[in-house]
C-alpha cells in the first residue's frame, strides 16, 4: 500500500550494486575520488578538517547523536588518545553496521584515517561483535590493500562479545583494554574515557563514513539533504510488518511513514517502534513525524540506531513489548542493583498484563517501578527499557485495559514473537546468545 | 624467665583470642545476610571490627607470653615461620599460621583504603580459614583440651560458627529461589564471561 | 556537600540508608535511592560516616571538605 513517496533513497554510503560485493581500494576510489586529508598531517590541515566537521553539523550515527565536531575536539585536548571505532551492531533490530562494513568498508577505513589524523591519535581499533565473523574478515580484507596508506591499514581488528550493554561507549573502552567489557559509572562526561595510560574516544562506523565524505566533498555538501538539526543521510533498519524488510539509507528529516513506505507496507501499521529496543514506539496517526531529533523528542521519542520496527494491525503490540522486555532484562550487565532485579520485575510485570493474567495493581505497581529503576543504573539501558515500556502503556492503551480487564485485545501475538520473525533477534531464547 | 604466671597467662590469653575470633567470624557471615535483626547492618559490621581488633590484642599477648616464658622453648621464629620450633612442632605451626592469616587480614582491613579490592576480597576470605586452624591449634597442643569446660567452650564457638555458616548457606539458597529466573541466568553468564571482574552481588565474604 | 550512589559499585547492603535516612531510602530490592543529594550541615558527619560504613566505597560524597 504506498501511497506517492517524495522520500527516495540516497545513495551516499550504499551504492546502488553494493549487493554485489564490496569494492576493491580502487573501485572505491573510482567511485568516490581520492581522500586528500586537507593538506597533510600538519596542525593547519587538522584544524582545518576538524573546522569542516564542525561546519557540516554532523551529529553520531550510533544512538546518542551527539555533535561529531565536539566530541573530536575535548579529545584533542589528550595527549595522543586512541581511537575506537564502534561495528559492534549491539542494537538486535539494526542491522547497519553489518551492512556498511560488508559493502563499503573502506569508506568506514577512511573515517577512522581521518579522525585519527585529526585527534593525533597513537591507536586505531575496530571492533566487531564475535557473532558476525564476517564483519571482521572484510576489514582485514580491506586493510589488507591499505598497508602503508594511513593509520586505518594498521589498525587492529578486535572481536569482542557482543552483549547488548558491550556496544556502549565505556563498556567498549573496558572490553578494548583488555577488561570486563561492562560500562563505567560516569558521574562526569567530561573525563574521558580511557584505555590504559591514554585518553580513549569512541565513535561508531557509520559516522565515520559520512567523514570520510565530508573530508573529500566538504560541509556544504554534506548540508544539501537532511534535517538542518541533523544534516546528511543516515542508515535507517526497517524490520517487522514489511514486504522487504533491511537496511535503506534516507535524507534525515524524512517522514517516518514514507521511509517505512520504502520497504513496502502490505497494510496499514498499527504502530512503529523507533529507535531501538530501548526505543519508544510511535501510534499510527503519529507516523508522519519527521525522522530528526527535535520533532521526534516531541514525541519522546529519537533516531537511535536508525531502527524502526513496524507493528501490523493485528499483532499485540504488548506481547511484542513483553517479549522484548524480557530480552532487555536478560541483557543486563548485572553490576546495578536496580536493572539486574527492577527489569526483570518490569517484565514479568508486563508478561503478566500481556497475558492476562495480572490484577489492576500489577498495572499500577508497574508503572511504580519504571519510576523507580530510571535513572538509577550506571548506563541508560534501564532508561531505555523504562522508554519502550512506558511509551507502550500509552501507545496501545486500549489493549492494556483489555488484557487488565481480562479481554483479549484486537490483536494475537504470533507465536515467536514479531521481532524473532523479523529474523534479527538473533538467538533470543536465553538471552545471553548474541 | 619460667614464670606459671606467664604460662597460665598464654592459655587464658589462647582461649580467648579463641572465643573472640569465632564471635567475629559469626559476625562476619552475618553480615553478609539481610537479616532484620535488632542490631542493624552498619552496627554488626562495626561490631565486628571491633571484636577484629580486641582477638588480635588477645592473639598478640598469646603469643607474647610464649615467648617470654622459658618454661617451654618456642623460638622468636615460629611467631611468623610454621614448623621451626621442636615444641609440639605441627600443632604450634597451625598456631602460627592461624597468626600469620589473621595478620594479613587485619593488616590489609587497617589499610583498606590503599588495598585494591580483589585483594581485599580475597585476603578476607582466608580470615575463614584461620578459624579451624586456631581450634585444631587449641586442641592438639593439649595444654587444656583435656578439662572439661574448656572443651565446652570450644564446643560452643564451633555450634556457633558452624550454625552461622549453615544459615549463610540456607540463605544463600533460599534468596536464589527468589530471584527470577533471567537474573539467575545473568549472573551465572556474567561470572563464567568476566571472570575475577564482577563486584560481587551475591559474592561476598 | 552532594551525596551520591556509585550504583555499578553497590552491592545493596543498606548501611547508607540505616545511618542517614534522612537522606537515603531502600527500594524493593534493597537498593538505595537517594531522596535528598544536598547535605544539610547538622548530617555531615553522618553522611561522612555512611561513606566510610560503606563495604564497597559506593557512597560518593562530593563538595567543600569532601573527605570521606
Amino acid at each position: 500500500m504506498n501511497t506517492a513517496l517524495t522520500t527516495r533513497r540516497a545513495s551516499r554510503l550504499i551504492a546502488p550494486d553494493a549487493l554485489h560485493g564490496p569494492p576493491t581500494l580502487e573501485a572505491h576510489l573510482r567511485r568516490y575520488g581520492p581522500l586528500s586529508l586537507g593538506g597533510g598531517p600538519g596542525a593547519q590541515g587538522r584544524d582545518r578538517l576538524l573546522a569542516e566537521i564542525e561546519r557540516s553539523g554532523l551529529t553520531g550515527r550510533g544512538g546518542a547523536g551527539f555533535p561529531t565536531a565536539r566530541k573530536l575536539a575535548s579529545a584533542r585536548a589528550a595527549d595522543r588518545p586512541a581511537l575506537i571505532v564502534n561495528a559492534m551492531e549491539g542494537e538486535p533490530a539494526s542491522a547497519k553496521d553489518r551492512l556498511l562494513v560488508g559493502t563499503t568498508p573502506h569508506l568506514v577505513l577512511d573515517g577512522a584515517d581521518v579522525v585519527a589524523t585529526v585527534l593525533g591519535a597513537q591507536r586505531t581499533v575496530l571492533c566487531v561483535a564475535d557473532s558476525a565473523p564476517e564483519m571482521a574478515r572484510s576489514l582485514v580484507r580491506a586493510q589488507q590493500e591499505r598497508t602503508g596508506r594511513g593509520r586505518a591499514g594498521d589498525a587492529e581488528v578486535r572481536t569482542l562479545s557482543g552483549r547488548y550493554v558491550a556496544g556502549e561507549e565505556s563498556a567498549l573502552a573496558s572490553a578494548v583494554a583488555g577488561g570486563p567489557g561492562v560500562p563505567r559509572f560516569r558521574p562526569d562526561k567530561s573525563v574521558p574515557l580511557s584505555v590504559g595510560r591514554h585518553a580513549a574516544v569512541v565513535h561508531n562506523a557509520e559516522t565515520l563514513a559520512h567523514v570520510a565524505l565530508i573530508a573529500r566533498y566538504g560541509a556544504d555538501w554534506f548540508r544539501e539533504v537532511g534535517a538542518a538539526e541533523a544534516p546528511g543521510t543516515c542508515l535507517v533498519t526497517i524490520s517487522g510488518g514489511v514486504e522487504c524488510p533491511g537496511v535503506v539509507e534516507v535524507a534525515t528529516g524524512a517522514p517516518v511513514s514514507e521511509i517505512i513506505g520504502l520497504a513496502r507496507l502490505s497494510s496499514p501499521p498499527q504502530a512503529v517502534l523507533v529507535g531501538g529496543y530501548g526505543g519508544t514506539w510511535l501510534a499510527g496517526e503519529d507516523l508522519g513525524v519527521p525522522f530528526a531529533p527535535g520533532e521526534l523528542s516531541r514525541l519522546g521519542a529519537s533516531m537511535g540506531a536508525g531502527v524502526l520496527v513496524v507493528l501490523p494491525g493485528g499483532t499485540c503490540g504488548i506481547q511484542e513489548t513483553a517479549l522484548v522486555a524480557r530480552f532487555m532484562a536478560g541483557q543486563s550487565a548485572g553490576q546495578c542493583g536496580p536493572c539486574l532485579f527492577g527489569l526483570p520485575a518490569i517484565a514479568d510485570d508486563l508478561a503478566a498484563i500481556a497475558d492476562g493474567t495480572a490484577a489492576p495493581e500489577v498495572l499500577d505497581r508497574l508503572l511504580v517501578r519504571c519510576g523507580a529503576v530510571a535513572g538509577r543504573g550506571a548506563c541508560r539501558h534501564p532508561d531505555g527499557v523504562v522508554r519502550l515500556v512506558r511509551s507502550a502503556l500509552e501507545v496501545f492503551s486500549a489493549d492494556v485495559a483489555s488484557h487488565v480487564h481480562g479481554h483479549p485485545c484486537r490483536g494475537r501475538a504470533a507465536p515467536s514473537g514479531l521481532m524473532a520473525q523479523s529474523g534479527l533477534m538473533g538467538s533470543f531464547r536465553d538471552g545471553w546468545g548474541r | 624467665m619460667p614464670s606459671i604466671d606467664l604460662w597460665y597467662t598464654t592459655r587464658a590469653s589462647g582461649l580467648v583470642a579463641l572465643v573472640l575470633l569465632s564471635g567475629t567470624v559469626v559476625l562476619g557471615i552475618l553480615t553478609a545476610g539481610r537479616a532484620r535483626s535488632a542490631l542493624p547492618g552498619f552496627a554488626r559490621a562495626e561490631v565486628h571490627r571491633r571484636l577484629s581488633v580486641l582477638t588480635v590484642v588477645f592473639l598478640a599477648v598469646h603469643v607474647l607470653t610464649a615467648e617470654i616464658d622459658t618454661y617451654v622453648k618456642v623460638g622468636w621464629l615460629a611467631v611468623v615461620a610454621p614448623f621451626t620450633s621442636s615444641y609440639h612442632r605441627t600443632w604450634l605451626a597451625l598456631g602460627t599460621i592461624g597468626a600469620d592469616l589473621l595478620l594479613a587480614v587485619a593488616i590489609s582491613s587497617a589499610l583498606r583504603q590503599h588495598v585494591p579490592a580483589r585483594a581485599w576480597r580475597a585476603l578476607h576470605w582466608l580470615a575463614y580459614l584461620s578459624w579451624p586452624v586456631a581450634v585444631s591449634h587449641a586442641l592438639g597442643m593439649g595444654t587444656d583440651s583435656k578439662l572439661t569446660w574448656a572443651l565446652g567452650l570450644l564446643a560452643v564457638c564451633t555450634a556457633g560458627v558452624v550454625v552461622a555458616a549453615g544459615w549463610r548457606v540456607a540463605g544463600a539458597h533460599r534468596a536464589k529461589a527468589a530471584l527470577p529466573r533471567t537474573v539467575i541466568r545473568a549472573r551465572r553468564s556474567i561470572r563464567s564471561r568476566a571472570a575475577g571482574a564482577t563486584p560481587g552481588i551475591g559474592g561476598r565474604p | 556537600m552532594r551525596i551520591s550512589v556509585d550504583p555499578a559499585a553497590c552491592d545493596g547492603f543498606g548501611y547508607c540508608a540505616e545511618l542517614v535516612p534522612e537522606l537515603m531510602a531502600l527500594d524493593e530490592w534493597g537498593f538505595p535511592v537517594v531522596s535528598q543529594h544536598e547535605v544539610p550541615g547538622e548530617l555531615l558527619d553522618a553522611a561522612r560516616q555512611a561513606a566510610r560504613a560503606c563495604p564497597r566505597r559506593a557512597l560518593l560524597l562530593a563538595g567543600p571538605s569532601r573527605r570521606s
